[in-house]
């Protein structure tokens, strides 16, 4: 079983998560500035990268916490997850 | 009009009922319908929390995934705002009212959830051993030490899961599924008849 660290209780198996989809997509500021074109980008295109991809994960079963994960979409490994609100970490020297 | 408002609901029966009177003595894995309890769910920030915890009795814990028990009663964390606090065989009203008077205006949220789950106990030698047929923890106790609380997954039910001591589990499972859980440990401790 896939093991993930939750940042608030640590090494937990997968099935207590759920996936959120990708990470660090803002809400545009104001939303009625937006052409339809601008409007559906924020909505439905993601970057769905081969590789490394920062993305939202929820603790559900567990803590009930939202937070994020840099996960390599190729292998299924976690490389690092971290709470909302901290910046995606720089891992260009960690290798799986 | 029906004036209901003064009926007090008759204590509500547990699903385990039938299941408990019928359950066989297995020592190495003991199953125990816990008789009926108060919950309240708290939630709130650090300074709601710290009142919380003298007008219930006992400190709520800050560390993740760990309770803090006095004269009975029990605090569970289960998020980083989030704890439920139980209280066996006591009336929840009274603890509630008296946990929403020492908040004042401190911004948190108090819910009576004693009537959503009910409580089953697990002990003996394999305890541990039949939990994880249903549970994927590491329930070793350097993994899962006493004092350790945390909501986690049985075979398909949500449950709260509480160490007690090395050999004694606390499970809290909402009461529709009360049945299902029991069933699945029933199931699991055969092997030790
Ligand atoms: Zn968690």
């Amino acid at each position: 079983m896939l093991i993930i660290n939750c940042p608030w209780c640590g090494d937990r198996p997968e099935i207590e998560f759920r996936y959120g989809g990708e990470a660090h997509i803002a809400r545009p500021a104001d939303p009625a500035t937006l052409s339809d074109e601008e409007w559906a980008e924020f909505l439905y295109n993601r970057t769905n990268p081969k590789g490394r991809h920062a993305e939202r994960w929820r603790h559900i079963h567990g803590c009930g916490r939202f937070f994020n994960a840099v996960r390599d979409t190729v292998s299924d490994f976690f490389v690092a997850t971290y709470k909302p609100g901290e910046p995606r970490p720089d891992l260009k020297e960690t290798q799986p | 009009m029906l004036d209901i408002s003064r009926r007090p609901l008759p204590p509500a029966a547990s699903p385990l009922d039938a299941l408990a009177g019928a359950a066989k003595a297995v020592p190495a894995a003991s199953l125990r319908a816990l008789p009926a309890s108060a919950r309240l769910a708290f939630r709130g920030g650090e300074r709601a929390a710290g009142l919380a915890g003298i007008a219930f009795g006992v400190e709520l814990p800050r560390e993740a995934c760990r309770f803090n028990t006095a004269s009975g009663k029990l605090a569970l964390w289960l998020g980083p705002d989030e704890w439920v606090l139980l209280a066996p065989g006591l009336d929840p009203a009274p603890l509630f009212e008296g946990i929403e008077a020492s908040l004042g205006s401190e911004p948190h949220a108090l819910v009576d959830i004693s009537s959503r789950s009910v409580g089953i106990e697990l002990s003996g030698a394999r305890a541990a051993f039949v939990l994880n047929q249903g549970c994927p923890l590491d329930l070793s106790t350097a993994a899962f030490p006493v004092g350790m609380c945390t909501r986690t997954i049985f075979a398909k039910s949500e449950i709260v899961l509480i160490r007690t001591a090395p050999d004694a589990f606390q499970i809290d499972v909402w009461r529709s599924f009360a049945a299902y859980v029991w069933g699945l440990l029933e199931e699991a401790r055969r092997e030790f008849e």
